[in-house]
């Protein structure tokens, strides 16, 4: 009956206005499907092309010149190696200035100032990062082009990213929960170690989940503060040696040395995990979102 | 005498805490104030680096120069070339990307329901997520080839092939921010079109997309600085010669003539290329300001 109504009021409207409709709603469907054969032209591209050269030899071993053999072994831990650095170094920095933002400060000035800063920061090229992280952590600093210098020049380029996450999930902690500790004659700081940093957790891990998504695929920040060496190193030697990550090897083997078969073996590892890595980012926000809306969990605030 | 003792040990343990907070609460605003650090820090580096070149060459030479040859005998650094085709390649992916994006946006905040919008919206997450090389890498073996045959050119590395490679990558932007910007128009304004005999369609172009123009403004400025920052994948399909922009020539961007250069320059082409990053560094400013402009304006979260 109502389907009928509409039918008729639709058939009713004139000529223009359905023209109007239908013009705008075949726009859209195929703005949709494009959106949508993008990506799935994107993965299936890749992988059809990648998977065949996918193997235990590749994934396990080293490359030499004499004979030409490629391995991409040492550019997998040089990847883990630089999101492990990253981390480390983020997570303090991050969570830290967060904390200062929502606990600490007072002045709405400062904070204006610090969010504009952390907006422009999210804006800059990832080559401007790379530029002066060379300048600065490789040159001025002394740190010649190693691993370590590309994971402090990361750091910088996620810091918006993991305090904008510490920072919502700051703002769900109830206020009640600070006002019981301070009543009971906790200090700021204790208030801060025992009540607010375990009901940021969440926030945090978000962030360093979506942080370690971007690391993945970033490549310009990449080339001159990590550089393109394929040694395999054990983890503290590794940081202070250069290095090059699965992006900038795809790189080189695609751009410099015409290898596509490798570039595509390295492209299909990279989308498995940036989509692995994305879609836990989507999960974890949703999971965490719908724990808060069911009531802030009660074992937070067992400390 | 007792009552006496405790008192002054409890003084000087308050005391003891003051100093303790007091230098807690410093190092949160040394945390808090870190990203203002970053930023000067990359600002003053990029000036200092930049001014030199720009000095010696002329900073007329320098930006109107129409020939940039930084390995002949007698070099020559001009870098118009390398802004107009930035300017260009970013209108180019604007005017491609915009409308699909706007499109697909529409429908998504809209339109589509349960498990359709769940799939656009992660095909959008998704898309978000490709690494820059993989773009590039599919771009290079896919869209290269194919310009050279569709257009019977000699080389389909082209201006032509960064703007669809661009377009394709500020896509998800766009797309993200409109959708937040659209479902945050109040509901009585479509239910009031809609009472006046409006369709869905005619209320959401005509009502909606208005309401939420400053959202999608900002969502067009976030392109906008997304496809004049990207470096990597450009490089890939770009070609890389300095040319004067042309849709199918081989061209730079400003992103690429740092990129292409940097690992080999030295003494006055280094410190051209710097002042290439600062001329991009202003360019982003200018567009970092006209966001934060629109996002003001339109109330709406940068995710």
């Amino acid at each position: 009956m109502q389907q009928g109504e509409n039918d008729m009021k639709k058939n009713q409207l004139p000529v223009r206005r359905r023209a109007y409709i239908g013009t705008m709603k075949t726009t859209m469907w195929i703005s949709a499907l494009i959106t949508c054969a993008l990506i799935i032209g994107i993965i299936v591209y890749v992988f059809a092309k990648g998977i065949p050269f996918i193997s235990w030899d590749l994934l396990s071993t080293s490359p030499t010149y004499i004979p030409p053999h490629i391995g991409i072994l040492p550019d997998i831990m040089n990847t883990i190696y630089i999101v492990i650095a990253s981390l480390v170094v983020m997570v303090p920095l991050g969570a830290g200035a967060a904390v200062y933002l929502e606990e600490y400060a007072t002045n709405q000035k400062v904070v204006a100032v610090i969010e504009y800063a952390a907006e422009t920061l999210s804006g800059i090229p990832s080559i401007i990062y790379g530029l002066v992280g060379m300048l600065f952590f490789c040159e001025f600093a002394g740190l010649k082009t190693s691993i370590l210098a590309g994971a402090l020049t990361l750091v910088i380029m996620n810091l918006p990213s993991i305090m904008r996450t510490t920072q919502e999930s700051l703002k769900t902690v109830p206020q009640s929960y600070r006002e019981g500790a301070f009543a009971l004659g906790a200090g700021k700081w204790r208030v801060i170690r025992t009540v607010v940093l375990p009901g940021c957790v969440d926030g945090i891990i978000t962030g360093c989940v979506l942080a370690t998504g971007r690391i993945l695929g970033e490549s310009a920040a990449l080339l001159f503060t990590a550089g393109f060496a394929h040694a395999l190193n054990p983890f503290f030697e590794g940081l202070m040696s250069p290095g090059a990550t699965l992006t900038v090897a795809l790189y080189v083997y695609a751009k410099e040395q015409g290898e596509f078969g490798a570039a595509f073996a390295i492209a299909a590892i990279l989308m498995v995990l940036t989509l692995g890595i994305n879609s836990l980012a989507m999960w974890l926000e949703s999971h965490f979102k719908k724990m808060r809306e069911q009531g802030y969990p009660q074992e937070k605030s067992k400390e | 005498m007792i009552g006496e003792r405790e008192i002054t040990v409890t003084a000087q343990e308050s005391a003891r805490r003051k100093r303790i907070e007091r230098i807690i609460h410093g190092i949160f605003l040394m945390l808090g104030l870190i990203t203002v650090g970053c930023v000067l820090l990359i600002t003053i580096y990029l000036v200092i680096s930049g001014i030199p070149a720009m000095r010696t060459i002329g900073l007329k030479e320098f930006l109107f120069g129409q020939k940039w040859a930084s390995t002949a005998a007698e070099p020559k650094y001009g870098i118009l070339p390398f802004i107009l085709t930035s300017i260009y390649g970013t209108a180019g992916a604007i005017v491609l990307g915009v409308p699909i994006g706007f499109f697909a946006a529409v429908y998504i905040a809209k339109i589509a329901k349960g498990r359709i919008r769940w799939l656009l919206q992660s095909a959008v997450g998704m898309l978000a997520g490709v690494p820059s090389v993989v773009y590039g890498l599919v771009g290079m073996m896919v869209l290269v080839p194919g310009i050279r045959k569709l257009f019977k050119v000699p080389d389909g590395a082209s201006l032509l092939a960064s703007i669809i490679v661009l377009a394709v990558m500020i896509l998800p932007s766009i797309i993200k921010v409109s959708v937040t910007a659209l479902e945050a128009v109040p509901q009585e304004y479509e239910e009031a079109s809609l009472a006046m005999g409006a369709t869905p369609i005619e209320t959401y172009f005509r009502v909606s997309v208005p309401a939420a123009k400053s959202g999608i403004a900002a969502a067009v400025v976030l392109g906008v600085g997304r496809a004049i920052g990207e470096a990597m994948a450009v490089m890939m399909v770009a070609g890389n010669a300095p040319n004067m922009p042309s849709l199918f020539e081989s061209v730079r961007f400003l992103t690429t003539a740092v990129a292409s250069e940097m690992s080999y320059s030295s003494g006055l082409q280094r410190q051209a290329l710097f002042s290439i990053a600062l001329v991009l560094y202003f360019f982003i400013m200018l567009i970092n300001a006209a966001l934060n402009f629109f996002l003001k304006r339109g109330n709406v979260k940068q995710s």
